[in-house]
């Protein structure tokens, strides 16, 4: 099986390599799109500005890639922004992104003391008996860094829920591609217990 | 609903944990990596690491450290002292820390925050600041750095606005005061920062009980809260910390592992 991980120059994926050493998989690192097409299963991981991001993906052919990827129906895993290019756009720097999720990323409201960044961990509500959360109890927490969070148009689309001023998707699912916002691999044993359910199965 | 984080830091000099008082008379307590992995395993939440060496091979020094750690420690960790570059900034962030922290650096040239900002987004780039009590600043604190050797004329509530504005995307706030005394959080100092400022404050100096943290967290405003010498000498876990601030009503994460 090979397993790659999306390197686009933008992203923070020393960590997310470190886990999957930690976990004893093997991967490879993709920045070209032919050897992304030649993976069994993708990470897309990644932090920074949608704009910025798209701009790389695009140029790159990372977005086309990614997007023929996600056709072919072979596992996905998007991370932090990985969970919010996957949609149509977003509202930072008013983004047009991959288009594989209906919907839109938002900014997070904010407000009576909630600061934006929500930055830390926070309980992830998930839809029960999902596989990528065996082992992991109900409400655990994950570490979040962000502002912005995805809203998917479809409700079956909605994989987990936390809640921060408002009820937020914190992870969403379609067919192939399941997207995380919150950082698996920076959160602890249940992140790489989460990890390991991904590409494990 | 967020948790409030407990942080622990470690001073690192020449590879070796290291403590002291006030910023004086430290001594060598551990292996940094060795005792990251212990805190980790005891829920700790997150990680700062302090490099205090003053020899010419620090740099390599502290990227073996911290990039030991990221082999081996999957929360988020932060490394501070002596970054007074992009460049800097960026061989931490790439050995895999998540964040760097400006001190000194960033009251001598403010501009290091924008451009860190800018290169690695603002969530990477933390800024510490040494207050000390003074009554003739406007908010009755000044900024000190050099580890509090050198007074600034900087006022600390400006230089807090400032930097947030520049791109600082999280505060941790030590007193001078306080630190090392083990006599409490500096309260007043905190909740001020805390309310002038949308980001994160991670308060630091003087905890020395659990008591002084859920001071903190729920008086002085604080998202996180720093602590060293109360885990580093046994006195308590992070464990029974975090179990202390739960049993006070704080939201905190007691579920570590499977």
């Amino acid at each position: 099986m090979r397993i790659a991980i999306v390197n686009y120059e933008a992203g923070n994926l020393r960590s997310v390599e470190t886990a999957l050493r930690k976990l004893a998989f093997e991967f490879e690192v993709v920045s070209r799109p032919e050897e992304l097409l030649r993976a069994d299963k993708v990470l897309f991981p990644g932090v920074g500005d949608a704009g910025a991001v798209m701009q790389v993906l695009e140029r790159s052919g990372l977005a086309e890639a990614l997007r023929e990827y996600y056709r072919s129906g072979r596992p996905m895993l998007g991370i932090c922004i990985g969970a919010q290019v996957v949609l149509e756009r977003s509202e930072e720097s008013e983004a047009t992104c991959l288009g594989l999720v209906p919907g839109l990323a938002r900014r997070l409201p904010g407000g009576a003391g909630l600061k934006v960044p929500h930055m830390g961990w926070n309980q992830v509500h998930f839809r029960e008996g999902h596989r990528l959360f065996a082992g992991i109890p109900q409400d655990t927490s994950f570490y979040f860094v962000h502002s912005y969070y995805p809203e998917p148009a479809e409700s079956e689309a909605v994989l987990c829920e936390t809640e921060y001023g408002i009820r937020f998707v914190s992870a969403l699912e379609r067919e192939n591609l399941t997207a995380v916002q919150f950082h698996p691999e920076k959160s602890g044993e249940f992140g790489l217990r989460l990890l390991a359910n991904f590409l494990s199965r | 609903m967020l948790e409030k984080r407990v942080v622990v830091c470690l001073d690192v000099r020449d590879g070796k944990t290291t403590k002291g008082v006030k910023f004086k008379g430290n001594v060598n307590i551990g292996d940094p990596v060795e005792m990251a992995r212990r805190y980790y395993e005891d829920g700790v939440d997150e990680l700062v690491f302090y490099d205090i060496t003053a020899s010419a091979e620090r740099r390599g020094i502290m990227r073996e450290v911290v990039e030991r750690v990221a082999a081996e420690i999957f929360i988020p960790f932060c490394v501070g002292g002596g970054i007074g570059s992009v460049d800097d900034m960026r061989a931490m962030l790439l050995a895999g820390a998540e964040k760097v922290s400006l001190n000194t650096q960033a009251v001598l040239k403010p501009e290091i925050i924008d451009a860190g900002a800018r290169a690695f987004g603002k969530q990477c780039v933390v800024l510490g600041v040494d207050a000390l009590r003074d009554g003739d600043m406007p908010s009755g604190y000044r900024v000190v750095i050099h580890g509090g050797r050198t007074a600034t004329e900087r006022d600390l509530l400006a230089w807090v606005r400032e930097a947030e504005d520049r791109g600082a995307g999280e505060i941790v706030l030590n007193s001078i005061d306080a630190d090392g005394t083990r006599d409490g959080y500096e309260l007043t100092c905190t909740r001020l920062v805390s309310e002038a400022v949308a980001v994160p404050v991670v308060a630091s100096g003087g905890a020395g009980r659990p008591d002084h943290l859920v001071s903190v967290l729920r008086d002085g405003k604080a998202d996180a809260a720093l602590i060293a010498s109360m885990v580093h000498y046994g006195d308590y876990t992070v464990f029974q910390i975090k179990e202390a601030l739960s049993a006070a009503g704080l939201p905190v994460r007691l579920r570590i592992k499977p």
